[in-house]
């Protein structure tokens, strides 16, 4: 038997709502018809009354989440596609990230964005969001990349007390399987060494570990050792485990599926420059997507992101300094 | 057939439940105005940090919303509430504190002036983007509705300006699709910031917009006590009994600034001239004397009570200690182990 990414999305909801009375899932189709991804497929028949179809109305579902929060629920919130948050932008930001600080009351939301880039979805359907909430104090921002990090992490977004940002990526939802769900969980915070190695460091996150372990394969053949530090949470994000990794192998290459400016791989070279400039053999690198919007011709798109191809030519760079 | 003598005696109970309601309104609409201008005053000498925003010639429309909550309801005030703040159980210092920047108050110098609330009172402290909080009021209503818990409602207030907002229509939207008990009152005091109704809507009335949510609109003159006491207490009544949200607009005019650094020029002098530039405070205190509900020495002490508390809130407020940047502990999170080490490296 094995398991999705999307199943275990789902299957964590589900333990959820099981486990506590005070979770709800409120979001576009996310009722009867299980969502546009099926993530939330027979949960509203499991659980009725407690997984309840939105109106087309981004704001007023994250405002509502915020009110139910503060009124003692924990509720979990589906954005249909991560692009359409910018829709309920205001209410995640200046409201769901201030109310614990100017409160002390806390904000117990989930909003999971499914995100990311897959072929065929053009410019409004592949985000990568993850920068743009990490930037405001108050949030927290999940990017697994793993099954079993999808599962246990969205089960730990539900439970923390504060807004959280779970950004599932699409493409691996069907993509990625496991044998079984995990029964135990590194915390959030904490970065995974996805592949142990010697030669340099690989930090990334969500989808882009799996295009960085499928060039770290191509590149052992080489007698190239390369690490891969998935985040798993790009806030906070575990600065010590990158360090200790860079002390490792001396070189550093971030790569994000999100845009150039600023965001997540700015924000690794930042940390390793400024703490950890001593351990450092060559420049520290980034590999991002590219500086446009994101195309919709599968040609185009799989150009637009970072590639296990793109990614091993960049290692070959930082190696040959 | 009801005997005559019950039936008088029916009337004679109505009359004095609102006598007192009356009163009672009045009397937060006084306190209001008075602390009110004396946060302005204050704000010319220089004592306030940030901004004034009062409620000038809103106090009519606020107060008789604060009276017709009760304790459990939950209420989102906007800028120009602090009748209905009082009335709905704000404690005064609240106000003096934030204005004044006591470390005391509420929000404990990380918000200011009207940004205050008291979430577990039922008091939710708003944000600036008009409209956000509409949703956030119907999100508290929405819970309960999902407990099974009944008999309370939700409120909250918001300008002609606001009523532009996308926020403001996904909110009234939700409230509709979900009939939750929740009521909206639009103060249309004719000028959002310096921009004037032409340039806000282009519907005849705000009230006609009710029509679109399938839920019952009513327009009311908010210069008037006694009507706004009527139309807003029959909404919320209404709403507490399933009667799914209610749209109230009161036409009002601005009789001040946006805020306090506002001269607000740009009023047009008709306007002020006309039945809407009437003050509600007047007209209150007038129709308690004409009702006898009041004599002048009945409203002189109550002026004298209210000031008493003012200047009590701000004796108290002013000696109270500011904010401590080094006590401050700028940890943004409830999960304060998920907190990233940015503020703690700079020590």
């Amino acid at each position: 038997m094995s398991i999705t990414y999307l199943e275990a999305i789902r299957e964590a909801q589900a333990k959820a709502l099981a486990d506590d009375p005070r979770v709800y899932i409120y979001g576009q189709d996310v009722g009867a018809f299980g969502g546009a991804f099926k993530a939330t497929k027979n949960l509203a028949k499991e659980f009725p009354g407690r997984v309840l179809d939105a109106p087309i109305s981004e704001d007023a579902i994250i405002g509502s989440a915020i009110g139910a929060a503060i009124e003692g629920m924990r509720p979990i919130i589906e954005m249909q596609y991560a692009d359409f948050s910018t829709a309920g932008f205001n209410q995640i930001v200046n409201h769901a990230a201030t109310l614990h600080w100017r409160t002390q009351i806390p904000c117990p939301i989930t909003i999971r964005l499914p995100s990311g880039g897959t072929a065929g979805s053009g410019p409004f359907h592949s985000q990568s969001m993850e920068a743009l909430y990490a930037t405001y104090p108050g949030l927290i921002v999940m990017t697994p990349a793993t099954v079993e990090d999808a599962y246990s992490m969205l089960l730990e977004a539900v439970a923390i007390d504060d807004p959280v940002i779970f950004c599932e990526h699409k493409y691996l939802y069907y993509h990625l399987k496991a044998e079984s769900l995990p029964t135990e969980a590194m915390p959030t915070g904490k970065a995974r060494i996805a592949r142990a190695g010697r030669d340099v460091t690989i930090v990334t996150y969500s989808a882009m570990v799996h295009e960085a372990l499928a060039m770290a394969e191509e590149l052992a053949t080489e007698d190239i050792d390369v690490e891969v530090v998935d985040l798993r949470s790009i806030k906070p994000l575990d600065t010590d485990t990158v360090l200790a990794s860079v002390a490792r192998t001396g070189r550093l290459l971030a790569v994000g599926e999100a845009w150039p400016w600023g965001g997540v791989t700015a924000e690794v070279v930042s940390r390793v420059a400024t703490e950890g400039f001593a351990l450092l053999d060559a420049p520290p690198m980034r590999l991002n997507a590219k500086e446009s919007p994101v195309p919709f011709h599968p040609n185009l798109w799989g150009t637009h992101r970072p590639t296990a191809r793109s990614i091993a030519i960049a290692v070959r760079q930082l190696l040959s300094y | 057939m009801v005997p005559k003598t019950i039936s008088s005696h029916i009337n004679v109970a109505e009359t004095e439940a609102k006598r007192k309601a009356c009163v009672e309104a009045f009397r937060w609409m006084l306190l209001a105005r008075i602390s009110e201008e004396k946060y302005a005053s204050l704000y010319r000498g220089g004592k306030i940090f940030g901004g004034v925003f009062i409620g000038k010639g809103q106090e009519a429309v606020s107060a008789s919303l604060g009276v017709s909550l009760r304790k459990g309801d939950v209420f989102a005030p906007l800028i120009r509430d602090q009748a209905a703040r009082l009335a709905f159980g704000e404690p005064l210092i609240d106000a003096t504190r934030t204005y004044l920047g006591s470390r005391l108050g509420p929000m404990r110098g990380r918000d200011g002036n009207v940004h205050r609330g008291r979430p577990r009172d039922g008091i939710l402290p708003m944000i600036s983007h008009l409209g956000a909080m509409i949703p956030a009021v119907g999100g508290v209503l929405f819970a309960r509705k999902l407990k099974g818990e009944t008999g309370s409602v939700g409120a909250t207030c918001i300008g002609e300006g606001g009523t532009s907002t996308g926020a403001f229509h996904e909110g009234m939207n939700f409230a509709a699709v979900e009939k939750l008990p929740f009521v909206m009152i639009v103060a249309n005091n004719q000028y959002a910031y310096s921009t004037p109704t032409s340039k806000q809507y282009a519907c005849k009335d705000l009230v006609d917009k009710a029509a679109g949510y399938g839920i019952p609109g009513y327009a009311v003159d908010g210069t008037r006590l006694e009507a706004c006491l009527d139309v807003i207490g029959h909404a919320v009544e209404l709403a507490r009994n399933g009667g799914g949200p209610q749209l109230i607009v009161a036409s009002i005019l601005r009789l001040a600034g946006h805020g306090e650094h506002d001269d607000a020029h740009y009023i047009d002098p008709k306007l002020k001239q006309s039945s809407l530039g009437q003050d509600c405070l007047k007209l209150a205190e007038n129709f308690l004397l004409e009702q006898t509900w009041a004599d002048s020495s009945d409203i002189e002490s109550w002026q004298k009570e209210a000031a008493q508390l003012v200047e009590e809130s701000v004796a108290t407020a002013q000696r109270e200690p500011a904010p401590d940047p080094g006590e401050e502990d700028w940890c943004p999170l409830a999960t304060r182990h998920l907190s990233e080490g940015y503020n703690s490296e700079e020590e």
